[in-house]
């Protein structure tokens, strides 16, 4: 019996062994949470926020944090607090459907290319160069340029940015899955192309693929941001939070709520991301610790 | 090493020539006559014929690219449709400006940055490394415009220790260099201590160690030495990554540089300073890292060999 008992860790599936050690990392299972209480906020964000986005106040302009707004209120008196709270639905959507977009490109680019290897392989990963070979932010700027300002255009640059790591990350683990006993006896009873790429290859090309997401979410919501700040992601009236910050910038040192906790709100959001893929990553890879 | 010179010039040269043509089909891309928009939303019929002419856009594609990159290569870059200055002109006046304040923030924060993941390293798991590293975390999830606020608030408005922004002398550089390098003092950071950790693990330090060399000479010769050839190539890497934070810190700080003309330029719809600035960016990321690349080829003679 106690034999038994001693041998059961080495039976823990991967998934299960993955869980195990990820519970065990309390910075990363507390930035979920407090990710997931951000994407609550955000979803429910008409229902709860105390004012509406763009509801003006005249009488309360510039007020700094009280009871009333806890969060103060900006140049035309709106509520900081529910502007940050439906600027959330704006950055967390640009973060999720950016990453997804970029990242659904980016593993089909990859797969293709591991698997088929020769002139595809070179063609599709010299493209990946290419694209890689614009510094990130400078990507999305001349998308921006193309299409125009607006926050659909800005999924969309950060997407194609997000494309090149996730193509060479998946690439790099279909070339070594390729060689592994159990693609080469699917493919030795005749699996098709595609479905040793789809059931064979794909799963195990995902655990990494997940962890980068996290990680990428943070910086594209942050570049996103950035692109709102200086002008070229969500025109003005918008509560996303980079455009907050710049309509705050000439009132520093007067009312620094407006500047203050959209900046915060940014950096919470990020860094939970951060923590949380850190942890991921670690909880996956055992070298790393 | 003089075969891998080659070898890595000649690789180089696909990957400028295709970035070329991305940015050269860009105006193409566009809706609507490449020549109106080149020539600007006032231009007259003349203006636009000219430049049709100049783009030779009744001539097969190839044909002009292979003009484009021959008026490239002799820095003819085009006017700019605001200001009417030769674009070349333009990117001269901004050039310095930038340059200088990413040379300034790269310094910085490599030299932080490394030292902060050596500390992190040899006092691994202790309270050095947790604080270190809680900082490292930081700095990659702070949103770079937002420092530059708080600073401006902090040294500027509050205590009116430096300007809020512009240019001219060293105070104007503090501010915008530590806002543009603390991100890459982060990645720095946590980029070297796992290198050195790694390092850590390796049966010549182990061994280095059982001989009894004194625990100085093992972190400093043994360790940070082999520690440091990877670190070589993310700083490239990290380059690219100043380049595009300039163009946000350049807007915080009212910093006359490249940056600061290529938001003006996308919002005026400048086009021929757009795409001269998104050449100039992507030439100067690919050079960076083939320089990063031969250095590494240096300090490294296995590279080399394959």
């Amino acid at each position: 019996m106690s034999d038994l008992t001693l041998a059961a860790p080495a039976l823990r599936s991967p998934s299960a062994e993955f869980w195990r050690r990820f519970r065990r990392k309390r910075v990363a299972v507390v930035s979920g949470c407090v990710l997931l209480l951000l994407i609550l906020a955000a979803m429910v964000a008409p229902w709860i926020a105390p004012y509406g986005p763009a509801t003006p106040d005249y009488e309360n302009v510039l007020a700094g944090p009280s009871w009333q707004h806890l969060c103060g209120t900006d140049t035309f008196g709106r509520d900081i607090l529910s502007r940050i709270l439906w600027g959330g639905r704006i950055s967390l959507t640009v973060g999720f459907v950016s990453v997804a977009l970029g990242g659904l490109a980016g593993v089909t680019l990859g797969l293709i290319s591991g698997f088929f290897g020769g002139l595809v392989d070179s063609l599709i990963m010299r493209l990946m160069d290419v694209l890689l070979a614009f510094p990130g932010i400078l990507l999305a700027i001349g998308v921006v340029a193309l299409l125009g300002p607006g926050m659909d255009n800005v999924i969309y640059a950060i997407a194609v940015f997000s494309v090149p790591v996730f193509a060479r990350l998946v690439r790099g683990s279909t070339l070594a899955l390729k060689q592994t006993l159990y693609v080469q006896a699917a493919r030795s009873i005749g699996v098709r192309a595609p479905m040793l790429m789809l059931r064979h290859i794909l799963p195990g090309t995902l655990p990494s693929v997940i962890v980068y997401c996290s990680l990428r979410v943070g910086t594209s919501i942050l570049t996103a941001a950035a692109l709102s700040f200086i002008g070229l992601g969500a025109p003005p009236p918008s509560p996303e939070w980079g455009a907050m910050l710049a309509e705050g910038r000439s009132y520093l040192g007067v009312a620094d709520q407006i500047t203050m906790f959209p900046g915060l709100a940014i950096f919470v959001t990020v860094l939970a991301f951060n923590l949380l893929g850190d942890g991921l990553r670690d909880a996956l890879d055992q070298k790393l610790r | 090493m003089l075969d891998y010179l080659i070898r890595r010039l000649a690789g180089t040269i696909p990957v400028l020539l295709a970035v070329s043509a991305f940015v050269f089909l860009f105006v193409h891309l566009l809706p609507g006559d490449p020549a109106r928009l080149v020539a600007g939303p006032d231009a007259t019929q003349q203006d636009i014929a000219a430049v049709r002419a100049d783009m030779g856009l009744d001539r097969p594609l190839i044909a002009q690219f292979l003009h484009y990159l021959g008026q490239t290569v002799q820095l003819h870059l085009g006017r700019s449709i605001k200001t009417h200055q030769t674009v070349a002109e333009l990117i001269g006046e901004r050039f310095m400006p930038t340059l200088l304040l990413t040379v300034f923030a790269m310094l910085w924060s490599v030299i932080v940055g490394v030292g902060i993941g050596v500390l992190s390293g040899v006092k691994r798991g202790r309270w050095q490394d947790q604080v270190s590293m809680v900082l490292a975390i930081s700095g990659l999830s702070f949103p770079g415009f937002w420092l530059g606020l708080l600073l401006i608030d902090l040294f500027s408005v509050r205590l009116g220790w430096l300007p809020t922004g512009g240019y001219g002398t060293w105070q104007n550089f503090v501010l915008p260099a530590f806002t543009l390098g603390t991100a890459v003092a982060a990645v720095m950071a946590r980029f070297t201590r796992s290198a050195f950790v790694e390092i850590t693990a390796e049966d010549y330090v182990r061994t280095a160690r059982a001989k009894g060399v004194p625990e100085r000479g093992v972190v400093w010769k043994h360790t940070l030495r082999n520690a440091l050839i990877p670190v070589i190539t993310l700083t490239g890497l990290q380059f690219g990554f100043l380049l595009g934070g300039a163009i946000v810190v350049e807007t915080v700080f009212a910093w006359p540089g490249l940056g600061r003309l290529l938001v003006d330029s996308v919002s005026y719809r400048d086009y021929p300073v757009i795409q001269a600035e998104i050449l100039l960016f992507s030439c100067e990321f690919v050079l960076i890292n083939l320089l990063v690349d031969l250095l590494y080829a240096v300090v490294n003679p296995e590279i080399r060999l394959r």
